[in-house]
């Protein structure tokens, strides 16, 4: 007989920080990422879908990274910075990324959202004013089956323009 | 009037959705709640001879096992349109997916063991699993038995035919054998249609919870009320025992209409006695439903002037193993057989056939995606034949408005010469083209609306703000902000001061569904109205605190003025009621105007389906690339055009993966690309190098302000775009979708087509 749920291998001490605090918690050592934030934290932004790492509805950032929260294990992000749409907007201001995406009309019915700004959001750490084809280019592990593409792309570019605006003001 | 209808006001829904504060089905929390999951068929067809569950329910953590043994007390099938199907399977399975028992447990660690934990000794019986097969003489019947049908069948008359037939629908006009007599020209065709998986992000997801009194669902579904009334029938218990609420739904496209998860979690809970999430994977949502599959023989004539003559056509749809929504997507792509264009005669046949695969059902502009390229390519292929352009040949054999499109139907609602004109114009018809660039462009028609039954309640607060009780979901389409725009206006209120409910059959009224290209149209329609009476009401206390005429009166900034005094809303209701409380209650109906609002009157407007392509075809590898892409949006009225935009540009990046390569693969019943590595959903880099929607307000919809639906007919309306641009370089496509193999099979490069064609049986 198989072995039965629960009972597979010992329970390991897990502590990282999500959205700039920290969390701990004992999990199994199966227990992946996703089902980590969305079940213990309660941090239900990233979603579930393809379970294959192919959509990006579930992609979180670990140190800054993209990852797939449903192909990646919670205890791998252990003493690691995890950040979720949830810790994005700062201090109750939406981030830039969010606004475009508001104004541009790229959310519909908001499943892949998340993880398609979050996605956005290292492209524009590594290139700061993307053209549209490098947006086109960068997104395409990205699903998304409502908008077509066009106005994620928009607000992406938008985003990155309005950013380096801003930080040239801020010098 | 605060004038937000026709601007591009911000989603009301956006800043939830954007920051994940936006809740679906998937990440709703309830005390107990269990993790359920099921067992599935691993046979096509085969009898069930033993479900031993025992082991499993002594495993810890396990809560219920469910089988159809537990199903004795209740007549247990279900099926809008024919009750066909069992909750669980019962003596027989009939498709690889079909659920065979159910598992709750504590997690889903345990409830996936448990599931290992269950024996099923299976006898197989012989399947049929393509439509050649099901339609063969004697071949094994996939039901046998009368059809019983649905509670919204609205299929008239539900004959039992021959066989696998699951519903025929037909029409015919004119003599045909004349009509083809007099045709100076005749193009004649067999064309298949592949099974194609909507993939909705979020895959189904059902929470149960069975109370004392009450049976209460969380469920990602479009129609609430439909699933609310046939859990009743299953579970009898009157409609109001049944409490459905729907959160936000992650993506829709006709997956989640009628009733499908929801059946099979209620019956885990009502053994559980504890709230239950199903929540399916990818590869469980494609065998739930998907788009059908379809042979079709069609041929067109015309005269060598190029006048068209006369069309027939027939069609074979295979519906899988439940019939789900097919005699409905029949039916429509029967409507859509003829397309826009003025017959002698013409005659329509089309089957929903049962099979042993998964059940096929709705998916974003059925019937008409299936059909459009196949006569659209007719039209063509007779345009060159009279050498006539194709756009020309179309202006001259287009309806006009107020024409028939078919027998006892809606008469054309639309100027389909002056969309395609549009269409064609911003892909640069007759401009010089390169070397192996081609244009095409496609006219259609989809049946829209379902029936006309919508409801909306506005409730006005002692604060001036308004709360809209309406049914239709909220999936992605923009409902919520085009119905508050809506309300803003209707009532002279900032936007921010309506708030739109989500659908909750305990709290918002009846609509009939959310699909269709209807719910602007319909619902939207009886948010105006419930709008207007709440206006009237209004305007009726100030006037009786006034002791003015109503024509002295007029209603805006959220206030009833007459000339420059004002009483602000509040106030009017705190003279009403005596004090800061109450609320006035405006109510809205939509209900059918004429006649009993049967498909066969309707349909309620017929959505445009009009696109153009431009193309390139590499002659070394057979990869297609859509250099320009462009799509007319005829919606009467744009309440918000960038919902609009949205809607449209969502549809036609559907369409390009529904004509290049999307397509699910079965192999004797068995999927074999159920995963998203396998089966090819559109990502960015599948778009074309240039896409354009073209908005259309010609008012003349029968919804508010003149408006009509949008968000399919760029479906229809891309395939054929393509596959006529296809035509241009020369390339006769039969077969969708057109992969770089079947290119090169065209170009002779590869030989000649092998197996395609779907000869008719």
């Amino acid at each position: 007989m198989a072995p039965q749920g629960g009972e597979v291998a010992p329970r390991r001490e897990l502590a990282l920080i999500v959205n700039g605090r920290p969390a701990v918690a004992r999990i199994e050592p199966r227990e992946l990422l996703l089902d980590f934030l969305r079940n213990r934290l309660g941090l239900t932004g990233a979603k579930r879908s393809c379970d294959v790492q192919v959509c990006g509805a579930c992609t979180v950032l670990v140190d800054d990274r993209p990852v797939s929260a449903c192909c990646f294990l919670a205890y791998e992000a252990r003493g690691r910075q995890v950040t979720t749409i949830e810790g994005l907007a700062e201090a109750g201001h939406l981030h830039p990324l969010q606004e475009a995406f508001i104004e541009h009309g790229a959310i519909q019915c908001g499943f892949c959202t998340p993880g398609m700004i979050l996605t956005a959001l290292t492209l524009l750490r590594e290139v700061p004013t993307p053209s549209p084809d490098q947006v086109r280019t960068y997104l395409k592990g990205s699903l998304c089956r409502c908008t077509g593409y066009w106005k994620i792309i928009d607000a992406v570019v938008d985003a990155g323009r309005r950013m380096a605006r801003a930080e040239a003001a801020r010098r | 009037m605060s004038g937000v209808v026709g601007t591009a006001m911000r989603r009301v829904d956006a800043a939830e959705k954007a920051t994940g504060a936006a809740r679906f089905t998937g990440d709703l929390a309830l005390p107990g709640l269990l993790c359920g999951k099921v067992l599935r068929s691993p046979f096509p067809h085969a009898r069930l001879v033993r479900v031993d569950t025992s082991a499993a329910e002594r495993m810890p953590g396990v809560r219920a096992v469910l089988t159809g043994g537990d199903l004795a007390d209740l007549d247990p099938y279900y099926g809008h349109a024919i009750k066909d199907r069992p909750i669980v399977a019962l003596e027989r399975v009939r498709f690889i997916g079909e659920p065979v028992a159910a598992v709750a447990a504590d997690d889903e660690a345990a409830a996936e063991e448990a599931l290992r934990a269950i024996t099923v000794e299976y006898e197989e019986l012989p399947a049929v699993t393509v439509l050649g097969e099901a339609l063969a003489a004697g071949a094994p019947r996939v039901h046998e038995g009368p059809l019983r049908p649905g509670l919204f069948h609205g299929l008239g008359d539900l004959r039992r035919e021959e066989g696998n037939i699951c519903y025929h629908y037909h029409f015919a006009r004119g003599d045909l054998e004349s009509a083809f007599a007099a045709s100076d020209v005749v193009v004649e065709g067999e064309y298949t249609f592949p099974a194609v998986y909507q993939y909705a992000m979020e895959p189904h997801t059902v929470i149960a919870q069975w109370g004392e009194s009450e049976i209460t669902v969380w469920a990602s579904c479009q129609h609430p009320y439909l699933v609310r009334a046939e859990l009743a029938d299953l579970f009898r218990v009157p409609l109001s025992a049944v409490r459905v609420i729907v959160p936000y739904v992650g993506g829709g496209f006709g997956s989640k209409s009628y009733t499908k998860m929801e059946p099979l979690t209620v019956a885990l809970a009502r053994k559980a006695r504890r709230p239950v999430r199903i929540a399916n994977s990818i590869e469980e949502a494609m065998v739930t439903t998907r788009r059908h599959n379809m042979r079709c023989w069609m041929r067109t004539g015309a005269t060598r002037d190029g006048a068209v003559v006369a069309r027939q056509c027939r069609i074979w749809l295979d519906t899988g193993a439940y019939a789900d929504n097919g005699p409905r997507v029949a039916a429509t792509a029967g409507d859509a057989a003829p397309g826009a264009y003025r017959w002698r005669a013409v005659g329509v046949d089309a089957w929903a056939v049962y099979t042993h695969t998964p059940p096929a059902g709705s998916y974003r502009a059925f019937g008409a995606a299936h059909m459009a390229w196949i006569g659209e390519s007719q039209i063509d292929a007779l345009a060159r034949r009279v050498g006539l352009d194709p756009l020309e040949f179309r202006r001259r054999n287009l309806l006009r408005p107020g024409e028939e499109v078919r027998p006892g139907g809606k008469p054309l609602d639309a100027d389909l010469v002056g969309d395609v004109t549009k269409v064609a114009a911003a892909v640069g018809w007759g401009t010089p083209k390169p070397p192996f660039v081609g244009r095409g462009v496609g006219v259609g028609l989809l049946a829209a609306g379902a029936q006309p039954v919508s409801t909306a309640v506005l409730r006005l607060q002692a604060d001036g703000t308004v709360v809209l009780l309406v049914s239709t979901t909220e999936l992605g389409q923009g409902a919520r902000t085009a119905f508050t725009q809506i309300v803003a206006d209707e009532l002279g209120v900032p936007p921010s001061r309506v708030r739109v409910a989500g659908a909750d059959t305990q709290v918002t009224p009846f609509d009939r569904s959310t699909g269709a290209s209807r719910s602007t149209t319909l619902a939207g329609t009886a948010v105006q109205r419930a709008s207007a009476d709440l206006r009237g009401q209004l305007l009726e206390i100030a006037k009786r605190v006034w002791g003015l005429p109503l024509s002295a009166l007029t209603v805006r900034d959220g206030a009833v003025w007459h000339e420059t005094d004002a009483l602000p809303f509040p106030e009017l209701l705190a003279r009403h009621f005596g004090m800061v409380g109450g609320e006035l209650i405006g109510r809205g109906e939509v209900r059918p105007e004429r006649g009993s609002g049967s498909y066969a009157e309707g349909p309620v407007f017929w959505e445009v389906c009009v696109g153009g392509a431009e193309v390139h075809v590499s002659p070394e590898t057979g990869q297609i690339r859509v250099r320009r892409l462009a799509s007319v949006a005829d919606v009467g009225k744009a309440i918000n055009p960038q919902l609009v935009e949205a809607q449209d540009e969502g549809a036609s990046l559907q369409g390009l993966g529904n004509t290049l390569f999307e397509e699910m693969i079965f192999e004797n019943g068995q999927l074999m690309n159920g995963s998203l590595l396998d089966y090819h959903v559109p990502t960015t880099a599948d778009l074309p190098d240039a896409f354009h929607t073209i908005i259309v307000e010609n008012g003349d919809g029968p919804g508010p302000y003149g408006a009509k639906g949008v968000g399919e007919g760029a479906l229809a309306a891309v395939p054929a775009a393509i596959v006529n641009a296809l035509a241009d370089l020369g390339l006769e496509i039969r077969d969708l979708p057109v992969t770089p193999e079947r290119v090169l099979r065209c170009l002779g490069v590869l030989g000649a087509p092998a197996g395609t064609g779907g000869a008719a049986p």
